[in-house]
């Protein structure tokens, strides 16, 4: 297998709610394994479209999705993705405790009847103290902050040990101190090799830990280096509100400027 | 001393002594004895399953396919099947076809169920009137567990163990599948199959609690012992034994009321389910409107 198969390659996607509601259009990007990847881009402007379809949630009317080389469905079925969902998209009234939610992640190695293994709790401990929720993990999840949530979540992430995390919007509602200890774990996660995309709308936290950035607005702008990618002129585009029929035209630019 | 204690005990026995007749008398009966164990069975199945119709919000559903049952029970009895069959048949078809309506239009999912549900139970009424049958439309509506027959009663206890196997057996992946349905898809399990599953044994549950409480009621038993535990904890499992605590208490008490006052079975146990409710909603601890009311006043406690 050619290394440039790992990671994340997205091709031509585009997506098209039924209320007619154009959310992608000709995206490809790639996301380079073992690293932290920044998914930029104004609200509304499909992060979390790119997200569902990467994930499989979301059919794309065209285009194809591979991770490490393989289909979606076919990752889903090797645990090689998990997603740490936006914090709007979560019943928090649910009865399930942070214990409950963390061992969910280990659904995919159990048999059918879901009956947890020795080592299923020993990774389920092990994610729940290294998020440092060990001492919360009996509350139900509507009693926690909103760092502990998005901590909570994050451990049923690595409980499922899955070589790919998304997570959508992780850094919303959440303090700088919270914002700070989510940035280190993925840090570490990432030095464990794992490939970490994050999608957000917060620029000043990208160049402090993001390797590689994709700005995205309803389709790939720029992708690359944080270093690179992170020009005025690539944001303004990104946050300038362009209209639809200019896109395509920039994107060429956008590819021109890499090539 | 002895005299102290002696002396309460005839008190007692003359309080307990109605009481004693109250429960006992009914049981005289054949059809008493039978009409209470059956309902008591419904109301465990449908307290399970009301657990997860509240968590995942599909109370209208289950009013839909209650409704959607009824030409399927005319069909049934005309063709001399079991009426369970047809039941089922109609009540899980009436989903499809509502899965597919929303699918092709831009209609809400109310909006379809609306249309379709009441399409299929116009159309049972239109059955039931023309074809000549010994179907008693009142029966199917209102439920009728005191005259329940042996055939009936087998075809409710197979509907409501299936429920029951397939529910245990799945519990932990319906659990997630009402939680959190992109998790469950992102670890490769099959939602589409859950939904359906989910689906099929919401249409077994209404076959099981047909006969007692009607398919004008058999939603509120579908919803009520799921909603009441719902206000009263905040773990599944205590969720799942106070449903069924509090839904097989106004089963039994809903049958005897229903022999002792000679009133509609189907409606004691519903009424006596809605009081349980409206206690929870009042005193309960946590969620209760007391409880948060005084809670707000003192902020400290």
């Amino acid at each position: 297998m050619r290394s440039d198969t790992f990671g994340i390659t997205v091709e031509n996607i585009s997506v098209t709610y039924s209320n007619a509601h154009l959310a992608l259009y000709n995206a490809s990007c790639y996301v380079q394994s073992g690293t932290i990847t920044g998914l930029v881009g104004p609200n509304g402007g499909g992060k979390s479209t790119l997200f569902k379809t990467i994930m499989g949630f979301v059919n794309p009317n065209q285009g194809r999705v591979h991770i490490d080389g393989l289909s979606v469905t076919m990752a889903q079925k090797r645990q090689l993705m998990s997603y740490v969902p936006q914090a709007d998209d979560v019943d928090w009234n649910f009865p399930v405790s942070v214990a409950d939610v963390v061992m969910m992640g280990r659904y995919g190695y159990m048999n059918m009847l879901r009956i947890p293994g020795r080592e299923d709790r020993r990774q389920v401990a092990e994610s729940l103290e290294r998020v440092g929720m060990t001492d919360f993990c009996h509350r139900q999840i509507g009693e926690l902050s909103g760092g502990q949530k998005k901590r909570a979540f994050l451990a049923r992430a690595m409980a499922q040990n899955s070589r790919v995390i998304l997570l959508d919007e992780p850094f919303t509602g959440v303090d700088v101190k919270t914002e700070k200890r989510i940035v280190n774990l993925l840090m570490q996660l990432r030095d464990e090799g794992h490939t970490i995309l994050v999608s957000t709308h917060d620029l000043a936290s990208i160049s402090t830990f993001c390797d590689r950035t994709i700005l995205l607005n309803r389709t790939i702008l720029a992708e690359g280096t944080t270093a690179d990618t992170f020009t005025e002129e690539n944001l303004s585009m990104t946050f300038g509100g362009l209209p639809l029929s200019s896109l395509t035209q920039k994107h060429s630019i956008s590819q021109q400027h890499y090539e | 001393m002895s005299n102290l204690c002696a002396l309460p005990l005839p008190v007692l026995g003359l309080l307990l002594e109605p009481m004693w007749q109250w429960l006992l008398e009914p049981l005289q009966a054949g059809f008493m004895v039978k009409a209470i164990w059956v309902s008591a069975f419904v109301g465990v199945v449908c307290a399970v399953l009301s657990c997860y119709i509240t968590l995942k919000g599909w109370s209208l559903m289950g009013d839909a396919v209650s409704h959607a049952v009824v030409p399927g029970v005319v069909v049934a009895y005309a063709l001399g099947l079991p009426f369970a069959l047809g039941a089922f048949i109609f009540g899980f078809g009436a989903t499809v076809i509502i899965g597919y309506v929303k699918s092709q239009t831009r209609l809400k999912e109310d909006a379809v169920i609306g249309v379709i549900f009441t399409g299929f139970f116009a159309f049972g009424l239109v059955l039931a009137t023309k074809i000549p049958s010994n179907v008693d439309l009142f029966h199917i509506l209102f439920g009728n567990v005191l005259g329940i027959s042996q055939s009936d009663i087998i075809q409710t206890l197979i509907a409501g163990l299936v429920t029951l196997v397939i529910i245990l057996l799945r519990r932990k992946d319906l659990l997630l599948f009402c939680f959190d349905p992109n998790h469950a898809k992102a670890i490769g399990l099959n939602t589409q199959l859950m939904y359906y599953t989910l689906l099929s044994v919401l249409a077994l549950t209404i076959v099981t609690a047909l006969q007692t409480a009607g398919i004008v009621l058999v939603v509120a038993m579908l919803v009520t012992p799921g909603a009441t535990a719902y206000l009263l904890t905040d773990r599944f499992d205590h969720m799942l034994a106070i449903s069924v605590a509090t839904s097989v208490i106004s089963c039994v008490l809903g049958t005897y009321l229903s022999y002792h006052l000679d009133v509609s079975t189907g409606g004691s146990i519903v009424v006596l389910m809605t009081i349980l409710f409206a206690l929870a909603m009042v005193f309960a601890p946590k969620y209760g409107i007391l409880g948060q009311k005084l809670r707000r006043q003192m902020p400290s406690v």
